[in-house]
């Protein structure tokens, strides 16, 4: 493609001759017509390709910075829920894909006497997303523990892990009292010293030099 | 086992040996094929040589039934896009039908459970066959130039092949496969930096929801076997313009005297 622009300033040709300059070429010419054409030709390839391609990735991945609306959910009368004991309820997680997008979360009320860094009169909804790989765990009575049945993590009462290889304790959901019903609302991730941090995905660890190599992602609510 | 002669069409026929024959040139041997329909098109487009090219190609002494582990892995992905297809008729990609979809068509559908057994059972196949086409070429020393590129486009074409099992796997949408489907995608989370973003391409949002099935299922019938048909034709492309190679057990023939020659 080149050889007509780099022959065309008299250089020696095939057997020492100076080749002829092309009809239209003047001393000193560094651009000449079929460079222009070449390079205004894949311009506009490039610009076709870029059409095409870029909102198609664009709207591939849009989803990693959707956040999504915040949505609470009744539970349950405040009556319902002890201390003591945890209530298992079902809500909807996801709208519109059926029995998919709902999952079951365990509710109790705070208890400040036993654990004090609960603030008193609040609710404690623990999720049953497994912090190893997201299988769904179960709260076994005659244990005391939360246990997944997939690869055996298990969690002590507060959701703290006891045992298995989750990385970090269960998570939660925000909680609120709405005339006298309480409600669900948006999931978040804990360290293991039980501070909130925006919600990870099962297997990434928090606190700590974690939330940075797990970096926190535009489609998850802020924690509380 | 052979196909009676007289059944080939003339363009497609066996060439000759270099220095055989009458020495016709092939155009001068065109007035005398007949006008058929192959004779046509080959007239047209030049094909026969391409075929002949490839089909009486030379093959190394001792091929033997490893050398079809390949071909055997290619007809598995044909049944894959075939049953495939026809299970796209019957399929529908939405969270609350996907399971009722998947279930019409394995119990009402006139030879639906035997077409979405190929189509499930020949996933397996493929996957078993893609490795021991893989072992083979590795343990025949099969990699080595100038055959790396085809290796490089094989193993693309095995990462492929296991996305395609693992997109696949969500379709029916049952427990089984929606847990699974959880557990696959919190594992790609779990790389640093990178993963959680990519966790959420994978399911398209934060949570599993109702673009979580539809992008897996446009993947793993539009996006992927466009990706491996043009690699499949990469792969062969090469293996006809490079020819396979013999066993490794078979020492090339070298005269004596030459042998000689080189030890002193």
């Amino acid at each position: 493609m080149a050889d007509a622009a780099d022959k065309s300033n008299g250089s020696p040709g095939a057997g020492g001759l100076p080749t002829p300059d092309p009809p239209g070429h003047f001393e000193g010419e560094s651009m000449n017509r079929r460079k222009a054409l070449t390079i205004a030709g894949q311009a506009v390839g490039g610009l076709a390709g870029a059409v095409i391609v870029l909102p198609a990735v664009g709207f591939a991945v849009a989803p990693i910075f959707d956040s999504p609306e915040e949505r609470w959910e009744s539970v349950g009368p405040v009556s319902r829920f002890r201390a003591d004991v945890y209530k298992p309820v079902v809500f909807t997680l996801v709208e519109g894909v059926g029995e998919a997008g709902k999952t079951t979360a365990y509710v109790r009320r705070s208890d400040p006497q036993t654990f004090p860094s609960e603030s008193p009169g609040t609710f404690i909804a623990l999720s049953t997303r497994c912090a190893h790989l997201g299988c769904p765990v179960k709260f076994v009575d005659a244990a005391g523990n939360f246990i997944c049945p997939c690869h055996g993590g298990v969690y002590d009462f507060e959701g703290k892990v006891i045992g298995g290889p989750p990385v970090r304790p269960l998570d939660r959901f925000q909680t609120r009292v709405r005339n006298g019903q309480v409600q669900l609302g948006p999931r978040y991730s804990v360290t293991s010293q039980l501070d909130p941090v925006r919600y990870r995905d099962p297997g990434e660890f928090t606190g700590g030099i974690w939330n940075v190599l797990y970096p926190p992602r535009p489609s998850t609510p802020p924690p509380p | 086992m052979k196909f009676p002669d007289m059944l080939i069409p003339g363009p497609l026929k066996k060439p000759q040996k270099p220095g055989t024959g009458d020495g016709a040139a092939p155009a001068e041997g065109l007035q005398g094929a007949p006008a058929d329909l192959v004779g046509w098109v080959d007239e047209r487009t030049g094909g026969a040589s391409f075929l002949t090219g490839m089909l009486y190609r030379k093959v190394p002494k001792g091929t033997n039934w490893f050398y079809t582990l390949g071909s055997a892995t290619l007809f598995a992905f044909t049944v894959q896009a075939v049953t495939g297809v026809f299970l796209a008729m019957y399929y529908d990609p939405s969270p609350t039908q996907a399971y009722a979809s998947v279930s019409h068509l394995t119990n009402d559908v006139f030879l639906g459970e035997f077409v979405r057994g190929m189509h499930k059972w020949g996933a397996s196949v493929m996957i078993i066959l893609i490795w021991l086409h893989m072992a083979r070429t590795f343990v025949f020393g099969a990699y080595k130039y100038p055959r790396e590129l085809n290796w490089v486009i094989g193993v693309v074409l095995l990462i492929l092949t296991m996305v395609m099992g693992f997109t696949g796997y969500l379709l029916p949408f049952d427990q089984r496969s929606f847990w699974a489907t959880v557990v696959g995608v919190n594992i790609t989370g779990t790389g640093p930096l990178l993963g959680p973003y990519l966790a959420d391409f994978l399911r398209g949002g934060a949570e599993f929801g109702q673009t979580t099935l539809s992008r897996f299922y446009a993947i793993h019938m539009l996006l992927l076997p466009g990706l491996i048909i043009a690699l499949i034709g990469a792969h062969l492309y090469l293996v006809v313009k490079l020819g396979t190679t013999a066993p490794p057990w078979l020492e090339p023939k070298r005269r004596r005297t030459i042998v000689k020659e080189e030890r002193v």
